[in-house]
């Protein structure tokens, strides 16, 4: 079981608010992920929960019980850190083994969770090296396997993957998921990165400045953004945000129009520019187009194998049905 | 380093530094060596001739030497025991956040500032001194008879202003190693339901432990041949007498340089015994 509610839970550092305090439900079974910017304080929150820092105010509520003042062992939580946080000098089998050691349990059951661990995570001919003759996401597997055998309550991942290499990125994106589809456990997983975020959660929580700028299953983000740094925030490449006369037409101070709702055409369209860097993916091209009167330019998503080049002159009809308004508070006008 | 060309010059480069180094070493050796094997008694008729390994048996056979390889090693030992349990606790001591850090760990390092002849005399006359000792004040406070500490308690004496010096050196390379120690490990035991001993024994005691070897190493380099201490203190008497104190009182005292000679050569022989003995149990965590 692991429903955690955070119920007006807030955190100074001295003078300085870091989480204001903020109110969010997370279900027993969610695959949930806190995204935002760097020092958004999304580690900070996980932390708390963990119960490796004190909330200043407000509760925390584990499966309906206050946890508030419950120590990190207590909690039935288990996490997996940036770093990993192995212990070099135990081997595979003493870092995994090392939580239920420390609960005293017998020697046959330590055994038994230990290689279903290594079994699940593809650990078993690693049992006895050492963490330092690893390679990374073998560690990353280590750690996640540590955090397995307590059994606990939710998973809580704080950036696991942003010590490893894009590829080796991509696969343990899938291992965690198909983990979390096997284990069916609560996960709070951090991460700056949105399309780890998109790819795997159930339900973000799009944080800035500590505050939960939004909270929804990925496709209502991208489709539904509350206001324009969610929408910004979410979606590779990014939404192109057009101020001025454009927006002006349309009753707003900003409108937003993400790349891949955009047309491009060599020969007629709604607006007219120039094509700047275009970025040839094989699959799809980019094109970063300049237009007269805006500073930035737009980047348009294109078939894989189009005709234009740098420097051509390019016209593009934005999709009308997914154009994004936005008040002057950055709220967005539905 | 690559080139053919680069390695040679870099031998030429080096080899003054290791010429010399050569010779600091063989010099004293060879004339240690050389005494080693002749009767010479400066103020008795200077060298009378080879001798052969006289000395050495005449060393060995002395009712002094064992009683003096016993001493050395009790105060080697006692020393370092002292030194890196303490050195440890006072590194986790000084790894907590305080106001007043920076000042506080000065303060730790300075008796390592202190010459080894000055801490010695301020122990032996201003806390050890049974009259007018700031130990003996004490003890009258509670009503006990003062300890006339460097004849009742000679061997201990030593071993404690030993450690009072080497304790810096000990507790400064523990606080690095200590500072060195990822606190998300720390974090990890604690979610992992590690108690603050456990956590003690199973990260923070491992991590160290290379510290430990090293500290444990340097130290009895140092500890096999402390002098000035035993000179200010007891002079050797009271079963104080370590190896090195009893070359010093052969050649010195009875004036025969062959004999210390002898003797020296016994003193090298141990420490390579001890550091052999050390290198097997500790030395495996330098491998890490």
């Amino acid at each position: 079981m692991g429903r955690i509610v955070l119920d007006k839970v807030e955190k100074n550092f001295g003078e300085v608010t870091v989480i204001p305090p903020l109110d969010l439900e997370i279900e027993d079974g969610e695959f949930v992920v806190f995204v935002g910017p760097s020092g958004c304080g999304k580690s900070t929150l996980l932390r708390l929960i963990a119960g490796l820092e004190d909330v200043t105010g407000g509760a925390i509520r584990i499966d309906g019980e206050d946890a508030t003042a419950v120590p990190p062992a207590k909690r039935g939580l288990a996490m997996v850190f940036q770093s990993y946080a192995l212990y070099p000098h135990m081997t595979v089998r003493k870092n995994i083994s090392f939580p239920l050691r420390m609960a005293k349990l017998d020697k046959a059951e330590q055994d038994r969770r230990v290689e279903q661990a290594a079994a699940v995570l593809n650990l078993t001919e690693y049992l006895d090296r050492r963490p330092g003759q690893l390679s990374g996401g073998q560690r990353q597997r280590v750690a996640i396997g540590r955090a397995i055998v307590r059994e606990p309550g939710a998973f809580l991942f704080d950036e696991p993957l942003s010590n490893l290499d894009a590829a080796l990125r991509v696969g343990m994106r899938l291992e965690i998921s198909e983990l979390h589809e096997r284990l069916k456990t609560t996960m709070i997983y951090v991460t700056h990165d949105q399309v780890e975020a998109m790819t795997m959660a159930d339900k973000i929580v799009v944080l800035q400045a500590g505050r939960i700028e939004q909270v929804g299953s990925p496709l209502e983000l991208y489709r539904a953004p509350r206001n324009r740094f969610v929408a910004g925030f979410i979606g590779s490449p990014k939404m192109n945000f057009l101020e001025g006369p454009e927006a002006a037409k349309r009753d707003a101070q900003t409108i937003g129009v993400r790349p891949e709702h955009i047309a491009p055409s060599p020969s007629e369209g709604m607006w007219k520019g120039r094509i700047g860097v275009s970025e040839h993916l094989g699959s799809d091209t980019f094109f970063h187009v300049h237009m007269e009167g805006y500073a930035n330019p737009i980047t348009v998503r294109s078939g894989g194998e189009v005709a234009m080049h740098h420097g051509d002159t390019i016209y593009l009809t934005p999709d009308a049905e997914r154009i994004y308004r936005f008040d002057d508070k950055g709220l967005r006008i539905v | 380093m690559a080139t053919e060309h680069s390695r040679s010059a870099a031998r030429l480069m080096m080899a003054p530094a290791v010429f010399l180094l050569l010779v600091w070493m063989l010099v004293p050796l060879t004339m240690t060596l050389y005494f080693s094997l002749k009767r010479y008694l400066p103020l008795r008729g200077g060298d009378l001739g080879w001798v052969g390994l006289d000395n050495y048996v005449r060393f060995v056979t002395s009712s002094s030497f064992w009683p003096s390889v016993q001493t050395t090693l009790i105060i080697v030992g006692g020393v370092l025991l002292i030194t890196v349990v303490l050195g440890v606790f006072l590194a986790l001591l000084l790894d907590q956040p305080m106001w007043g850090q920076g000042i506080v760990r000065i303060l730790v390092i300075a008796p390592f500032f202190v010459m080894p002849t000055v801490s010695a005399l301020v122990w032996k006359n201003m806390l050890m001194d049974p009259v007018n000792g700031l130990f003996a004040h004490l003890w009258k406070f509670f009503g006990l008879a003062p300890v006339e500490w460097l004849s009742q308690a000679p061997i201990f004496s030593i071993v404690l202003i030993v450690s009072w010096q080497w304790l810096p050196f000990a507790t400064l390379i523990l606080l690095t190693a200590m500072q060195s120690l990822d606190s998300e490990q720390l974090e990890a035991a604690e979610m992992d339901g590690a108690s603050p001993f456990a956590r003690f024994g199973h990260i923070v005691l491992p991590h160290l432990g290379q510290a430990i070897t090293i500290v444990i190493l340097i130290q009895t380099i140092f500890l096999l041949s402390i002098f000035a201490e035993i000179f200010v203190t007891t002079q050797g008497s009271f079963g104080t007498r370590t190896l090195t104190y009893l070359i010093f009182q052969r050649v010195l005292e009875s004036q025969n340089v062959g004999l210390g000679s002898a003797g020296g050569v016994y003193a090298i022989i141990l420490a390579n015994i001890v550091a052999l003995f050390l290198m097997r149990i500790v030395g495996k965590n330098l491998d890490a």
